[in-house]
C-alpha cells in the first residue's frame, strides 16, 4: 500500500502538531486581536500614524537596535577573526569561553553590569574614591546603559557566522593577494571583507532580528527612560489591558522580523550562487 | 617583454621547525630566463624552499638574493614575483578581468593602461572572450590559465609555480605543458616550477632539481638526469631504473637500454641470462620482468613493434647492454 505522502513525514508530525497547536495558534491569534479588540478593523494600526508616543517608541526600538547591530557585529568580526587566527588548543579555548556566555542567564548578566557601572556601582566609586571625578558617571539608567549591556549580550551571536565565514576563506587566495603585491589593507578591503560578507550579512540580521525583541535588558539598564517595544507590550498587556495596542505592535514586530528574513534567505541564496569563499 | 632581472641565488638555505630540517642548506643558482623545476616526493622540501622564495615562509638560515640583492626580508608583496598556487587560488567574487587586473591595480595604475594589458594577457593564454566571467564558470584548465595570466599581468621578474597541474586530468595535463612551455620562451621570466610528476619535470624544464628530504640530490638537464643519474634515488624517481652490483660498485641501468634475445641469441661483454617472469604490452613498448640468478628482477622495455611477437613467460633469454649504458651510482650499496 502506498501513503499517498512519503512515510517520513509521520517522524516529524509530532513536532508539526506542537508548532502548529503552540506556536502558530497563539501568533493567529495575536493577529486576529490586533484587528478585532477593542472592535474589528484597522483602528489600531491607525494609532501608528496619529500617536506620537508610539511613533517614539518605535524610532527608540530602531536606533537601539541598529546601534547595537553595528557595535556587535564589528566587535564580533574583531573576535571572529583573533578565532580563526589562533593555533589549534588556544582556538578551542576562545571558543569554550564564547559558548559559556551563551549559558549564563540575561537577567544575571544584565544585574551584572548594574553591579559595575552602576551609581554606586564598582567603576564609579573606585573613581571617586580616586578622585578622579566628583559624580558619578551616568552609565546606567539611559540608552548607554541599555546599548552596554545588549551588546555585550549580542556579541557572540554576531561572532558565530562570522566565524564560519572565515573559516572557509582558502588562506591561499589571501597569499595570493599578497603575492601579487598587495598590501595588507588592500588585501583586507579587496580580498578577505569581501569573501565574509555573506558572514556579515547573516550576522547583522540575526542580531538586529533578536535585538527587536529585548525586554529585560532595556527594562532594567534603562531605567524607564528608554522604551522600546517589547517592554511596551508587556505594560499595555498587564497593566493598561490595551490588548488590541499590544497585539497590534506584535504584529508590527512579526511583519518587520519576516520581512528580515525574506531577505536574508535571498541574500544567502546568492551567497551559495556565488560558491561562498570556495572555487 | 623581456626582463632585464631575475636570476635568484640561494645561499645555504635552510629552514628547520624545532628539529626537524624541512630546507637543509640549499645552494642554487637560477638563471635568468631559466625554467627550473624543482622535483621531488612530498616532503622533500620542494614546496617549502618555493614559499621561502615567495615570502611565506620564513628562513632559518642562509640568504635569497634577486640579481645579486638580498630580499631575505622583503615581504610577499615587495618582492614582485608572479605565483601560480595549486588550486589557483583565484579571487572567487572577482570576474576573470578582475582577477587579472588586480596586481596592476593594487600598484594604482592607470585604467587604460590596465585594460590594455589584461587584453594582452588574456590573449597570451587564449582566453580571450571570457573577461566577464566567474572564476566558477570555468572549468579547470581555463582557471589555471587565469591564474596564470593574474601571475604574468605585471612582468614579474621570477614566476613561482606550485604543482599548478596538479587537479587537470592526465590529457588536458600535457596540453596546458606544452602551452606553459610556449609561454615561458614568449615572456622570457624566470620560471621556477615545483612538482612531483617526472613526466612533467622531463617535459618543460630547462634544468631540474631533484629533491629528498630537504636536500638537493641532483641537478642537471632532463638529459644529464635521465642519462648520468648520480645516486640510486635520482635513478629511480627520474624514470626507472635496474640496479646492479659489480666490483663493490652499484650501476644504474635504464630498462630500454637493455637488449632482449632467446638464449644463445646475443653475445656482448654484459650479458647475463635468466627466465621470462612476465611480459606486458603497452602499445609502444613490450615490458618483460627477467628473473636472473643472483640479481634482482630486472626488467627490460623491448620496442614492441621492432620486436614482433611478444616471447612468453619461462622462456630463457640473455639479456645484453653496451659498457655506456650502465652508470655507476655514488651510493656504496642500496
Amino acid at each position: 500500500m502506498r501513503l499517498p505522502v512519503n512515510s517520513g513525514w509521520l517522524l516529524v508530525l509530532p513536532f508539526l502538531l506542537l508548532v502548529g497547536g503552540l506556536f502558530l495558534g497563539p501568533i493567529l491569534n495575536v493577529l486576529w486581536i490586533s484587528v478585532t479588540d477593542p472592535a474589528l478593523g484597522l483602528e489600531n494600526y491607525a494609532q501608528l500614524g496619529s500617536s506620537d508616543t508610539l511613533r517614539r517608541i518605535l524610532w527608540t526600538t530602531l536606533r537601539v537596535c541598529l546601534i547595537c547591530t553595528a557595535f556587535s557585529v564589528v566587535l564580533g568580526y574583531w573576535i571572529a577573526y583573533a578565532m580563526v587566527h589562533a593555533k589549534g588548543p588556544a582556538q578551542s579555548r576562545m571558543l569554550g569561553l564564547l559558548l559559556v556566555s551563551f549559558w549564563i542567564s540575561v537577567l544575571v548578566r544584565t544585574f551584572s553590569w548594574l553591579m559595575l557601572l552602576g551609581r554606586n556601582g564598582v567603576v564609579n566609586s573606585g573613581l571617586e574614591s580616586l578622585g578622579i571625578i566628583s559624580a558619578p558617571i551616568p552609565f546606567m539608567r539611559n540608552e548607554l546603559g541599555v546599548l552596554i549591556g545588549m551588546v555585550h549580550y549580542m556579541v557572540p551571536y554576531a561572532v558565530l557566522p562570522i566565524f564560519a565565514a572565515m573559516q572557509s576563506i582558502d588562506g591561499r587566495v589571501v597569499q595570493a593577494s599578497r603575492s601579487l603585491g598587495g598590501s595588507g589593507a588592500q588585501t583586507f578591503w579587496r580580498i578577505y571583507l569581501p569573501l565574509t560578507k555573506p558572514g556579515l550579512v547573516a550576522a547583522s540580521l540575526l542580531v538586529f532580528i533578536i535585538n527587536l525583541g529585548f525586554y529585560v535588558i532595556p527594562a532594567v539598564l534603562g531605567g524607564g527612560k528608554v522604551l522600546m517595544v517589547a517592554e511596551y507590550i508587556s505594560v499595555q498587556v498587564l497593566v493598561t489591558l490595551q490588548w488590541g495596542t499590544a497585539a497590534m505592535l506584535a504584529a508590527i514586530l512579526l511583519f518587520g522580523v519576516l520581512a528580515l528574513m525574506f531577505l536574508m534567505s535571498r541574500f544567502m541564496k546568492l551567497s551559495t550562487v556565488f560558491g561562498g569563499a570556495r572555487t | 617583454m623581456t626582463n632585464t632581472s631575475g636570476s635568484l641565488h640561494l645561499k645555504s638555505l635552510s629552514k628547520r621547525y624545532g628539529a626537524f630540517t624541512a630546507v637543509d642548506n640549499i645552494d642554487l643558482h637560477i638563471q635568468r630566463g631559466e625554467f627550473l623545476t624543482l622535483l621531488g616526493p612530498s616532503g622533500s622540501g620542494k614546496t617549502t624552499l618555493l614559499m621561502m622564495m615567495a615570502g611565506f615562509q620564513d628562513i632559518t638560515s642562509g640568504d635569497i638574493l634577486l640579481d645579486g640583492a638580498s630580499i631575505a626580508h622583503t615581504p610577499a608583496e615587495k618582492r614582485n614575483f608572479g605565483m601560480v598556487f595549486q588550486g589557483y587560488a583565484l579571487f572567487p567574487h572577482m570576474t576573470v578581468q578582475d582577477n587579472i587586473a588586480y596586481p596592476l591595480s593594487v600598484r594604482h595604475r592607470p585604467k587604460a593602461e590596465i585594460d590594455a594589458r589584461v587584453a594582452e594577457m588574456l590573449d597570451l593564454v587564449r582566453l580571450t572572450g571570457f573577461a566577464k566571467r566567474l572564476p566558477k564558470e570555468l572549468s579547470g584548465g581555463q582557471q589555471q590559465r587565469v591564474a596564470l595570466a593574474r601571475a604574468l599581468c605585471f612582468a614579474p621578474p621570477v614566476l613561482l609555480l606550485d604543482e599548478p597541474l596538479g587537479a587537470l586530468d592526465k590529457k588536458l595535463r600535457i596540453e596546458v605543458q606544452a602551452q606553459l612551455k610556449d609561454i615561458h620562451q614568449r615572456v622570457g621570466t624566470t620560471f621556477v616550477y615545483v612538482t612531483h610528476d617526472q613526466e612533467e619535470a622531463l617535459s618543460m624544464s630547462d634544468r631540474i632539481v631533484i629533491m629528498q628530504n630537504g636536500r638537493i640530490e641532483q641537478v642537471g638537464t632532463p638529459s644529464d638526469l635521465y642519462q648520468n643519474p648520480k645516486t640510486a634515488f635520482a635513478a629511480s624517481f627520474l624514470g626507472k631504473s635496474n640496479f646492479l652490483h659489480r666490483d663493490g660498485a652499484v650501476f644504474a641501468l635504464r630498462p630500454e637500454k637493455i637488449d632482449l634475445a632467446p638464449e644463445g641469441k646475443a653475445s656482448g661483454s654484459n650479458k647475463v641470462t635468466g627466465t621470462v617472469q612476465s611480459v606486458t604490452y603497452f602499445g609502444a613498448v613490450l615490458k618483460y620482468q627477467v628473473d636472473v640468478p643472483g640479481l634482482d628482477l630486472i626488467e627490460v622495455d623491448v620496442d614492441a613493434w621492432r620486436s614482433g611477437q611478444a616471447l612468453p613467460a619461462g622462456t630463457r633469454v640473455d639479456l645484453t647492454w653496451a659498457d655506456s649504458a650502465a652508470v655507476r651510482l655514488s651510493d656504496q650499496s642500496l
